[in-house]
């Protein structure tokens, strides 16, 4: 009993100085909101409302009608008309515009003539999304040369579900930053956990008592794995409100698979405080896990793209296992038997950290 | 086994890669003794300390503490002692009282006594009015009565106090050794470290550390007796002149100018050490009255720790 009662003791200890601590108090709540509206609006894979700047040399019917199908598109904001295509490259060259759209004056003669393209883009290409984006846009005239006048509008039409709300990024995007902010705030509470007591001289008081390391590790990561759930539900809130993110699978699954996650975590933050010597190393060490957390977890490039040595980080990280469990839990609404594997890695990842944390961390001062 | 000594040490190193911080240090402590630990900064006082507790294991030697082999079975000491660390160790954003509960939480002091434990407490340490004040806001006498309370708290047979008094004025600190007989009193064991006489004075026994070794111990008054020297006051006229004279007396190891005043410190192996000194003052027309005088600690602990004379 006296184990638990100390350990209770601790947790009691870590939540009256957190709630004392209002920088580290607000980050519990402001870092994942503040995250999820950075990731959420600035990564946006789909992209809309290109500046573009128009030269209708032909000025017929047909190319008008072209013009509000293309601004129907939302793709383009159209925000000028302008006489030359000389033009249009210096609007280029400033950065004023990201695509420029000249329709030639034998345009209408170009749309039913199969051999020439009917307009010519150009195209700021130092944006490979622009770029991309560009070379749907050119297919779209083509649609003209078979089908005549009105199949073209069809056409044009038809390239929107290219951008349809399921494939809106965010939906994507929220699983995996779900993981990125908790490595973020889980490492970042208990990797200076216990190096802040170390520089303020509690430690040599503690281990002093009759509290053992575990006792101490223990009650150290309890208030933080409810704090791991508190902002897994602040962040599946926001994702709801704001960019209506679904959640397909069962919750109860994805607050299973996220319990082990935030638990990977911790431990990987203890065993970070049992190495590092001031906050500043806990920081830095912080940083180190959390770039390829985000680099190579599959949550910014394809996994299966990724080169052989930078897929074998990834399979280390708690973070690529998460983003599969939570991918598969939210959007493809798997169950958790389907995804085994990656949960007993971040169990087994727990246990593993906690041990070796556990065993670094000696009650010695040598 | 129950041994009449609270600390037993034998032997007791600890090597800081080059720095030897403590060279084969031997103490005895006696049972409800208040064992001081005289030194000046850096002379190994705290690295003894904390190997006593179990916090630094010895480079070589052994210690036993309480009847308890350290550091192979500290663990089982640690219920057994309090320790109050030189820098302030408790929790500055808990108030007095959370400061106070979690130390008797982690302790797994009695639940039903625990409220009138930290009542007594806060009580014989003055700390009723900072109940709820911030630990970290309070004054330096202030903190270390709650250090020194929660050392108490769980009643430990055994108090190792490193320099618990710096930082806390005159007043203060004749407050604090009132509850350190007190405790001693009440059968406690307690060793504390000091760079200050008059605290090395109330001990009931001390040793003298310089440069991580032991250079005496014994009761002060022991001490006093037997330093090797003849200790002479000197009140001069130019005191400052006079000090000059004297030190370029071989035979004087030592002279230290207080006010008017100078202490001469000679080898007991002298026999006139009054007439040398005198001689030497009016060889240079120095006015000054010298009289012979029993050494103070001041004195002993000059005199240990004084570093050959080069000249
Ligand atoms: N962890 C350590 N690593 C290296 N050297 C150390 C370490 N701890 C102490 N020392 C050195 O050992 C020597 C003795 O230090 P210690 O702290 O025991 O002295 P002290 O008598 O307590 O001094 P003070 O009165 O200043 O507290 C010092 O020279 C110190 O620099
Ligand atoms: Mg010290």
């Amino acid at each position: 009993m006296k184990p638990l009662y100390r350990i209770m003791a601790i947790v009691k200890k870590e939540v009256r100085q957190l709630r004392r601590d209002r920088l580290t108090f607000g980050m519990v709540v402001g870092l994942p909101v503040i995250q999820m509206l950075l990731f959420g609006y600035a990564i946006n894979t789909d992209v809309r409302n290109l500046r573009t700047a128009i030269s209708d040399q032909a000025g017929t019917h047909l190319a008008r009608q072209f013009v509000a199908e293309l601004r129907q598109t939302q793709v383009v904001d159209i925000i000028e008309f302008v006489e030359t295509a000389e033009e249009l490259e210096q609007l280029l060259r400033g950065g004023k515009i990201s695509i420029g759209v000249v329709i030639p004056p034998d345009f209408d003669r170009r749309v039913s003539d199969q051999s020439r393209s009917a307009v010519q883009l150009l195209v700021d290409g130092t944006d490979p999304t622009i770029l991309g984006v560009a070379n749907q846009l050119k297919t779209m005239p083509i649609g003209f040369d078979s089908a005549g006048h009105a199949a073209a509008s069809q056409q044009l039409l038809e390239v929107r579900p290219f951008y349809n709300p399921e494939r809106r990024t965010p939906v994507n995007i929220i699983p995996g930053l779900m993981g990125v902010i908790l490595t973020m705030t889980m490492i970042l509470f208990t990797a200076v956990a216990i190096v802040r007591e170390r520089e303020r001289g509690n430690l040599e008081l503690l281990i002093n008592t009759p509290l053992s390391s575990t006792e101490l590790m223990v009650g150290k990561v309890i208030p933080y794995i409810v704090i791991g759930m508190l902002q897994l539900a602040l962040i599946l809130a926001v994702g709801r409100l704001l960019f209506d993110v679904p959640v397909r699978g069962s919750i109860a699954d994805l607050y299973l698979a996220a319990s082990a996650f935030v638990a990977a975590n911790l431990s990987l933050g203890l065993l970070i405080s049992t190495a590092a010597k001031t906050q500043f190393q806990a920081m830095q060490m912080m940083v180190f896990v959390l770039l390829p957390s985000i680099l190579l977890s599959g949550f910014m490039f394809p996994f299966d793209g990724m080169p052989t040595l930078a897929k074998y980080i990834g399979e280390v990280l708690p973070n690529t296992h998460f983003i599969r469990l939570t991918r598969g839990i939210m959007l493809r609404d798997a169950t958790l038997p389907e995804l085994l594997p990656d949960l007993f890695y971040l169990i087994g990842f727990t246990l593993v950290a906690m041990i070796v944390a556990a065993m670094r961390f000696s009650k010695r001062l040598d | 086994m129950h041994s009449e000594f609270a600390i037993e040490a034998r032997g007791l190193s600890k090597q800081f890669g080059e720095l030897r911080a403590v060279s084969s240090l031997d103490l005895d402590v006696p049972r409800g003794e208040i064992y001081g630990f005289l030194g000046p900064n850096g002379s190994g006082k705290s690295t003894t300390i904390r190997m006593l507790c179990g916090l630094l294991t010895p480079t070589e030697g052994s210690a036993t503490v309480l009847d308890t082999d350290v550091p192979e079975n500290s663990k089982d000491l640690k219920p057994k002692i309090g320790y109050m660390t030189q820098r302030f160790s408790l929790f500055g954003d808990m108030t007095v009282f959370e400061n106070l509960q979690f130390i008797a939480e982690i302790y797994s002091y009695p639940f039903a006594d625990r409220s009138t434990r930290i009542g007594e407490l806060l009580d014989r340490y003055d700390l009723v009015a900072q109940r709820n004040q911030l630990a970290g806001t309070m004054s330096g006498g202030e903190r270390q009565r709650l250090a020194l309370a929660c050392a108490v708290l769980h009643h430990p047979e055994l108090l190792l106090l490193d320099e618990p008094t710096s930082a806390v004025d005159p007043q203060s600190r004749r407050d604090f050794w009132e509850n350190l007989f007190r405790l001693a009193g009440g059968g406690t064991t307690i060793l504390v470290s000091t760079h200050y006489m008059d605290e090395a004075e109330r001990c009931h026994r001390l040793a003298i550390l310089d440069h991580g070794v032991k250079v005496a111990d014994g009761t002060p008054q022991e001490l006093q007796n037997r330093t090797g020297m003849h200790v002479l006051e000197v009140i001069a006229d130019d005191p400052y002149a006079a000090q000059g004279a004297i030190h370029e007396l071989e035979a004087v190891a030592s002279v230290t100018q207080l006010g008017v005043r100078l202490r001469v410190l000679i080898p007991d192996s002298h026999e006139h050490p009054r007439e040398l000194v005198e001689h030497a003052l009016a060889a240079r027309n120095l006015k000054a009255t010298t009289r012979l005088t029993a050494a103070t600690l001041e004195d002993v602990f000059v005199a240990v720790t004084m570093k050959p004379r080069k000249t």
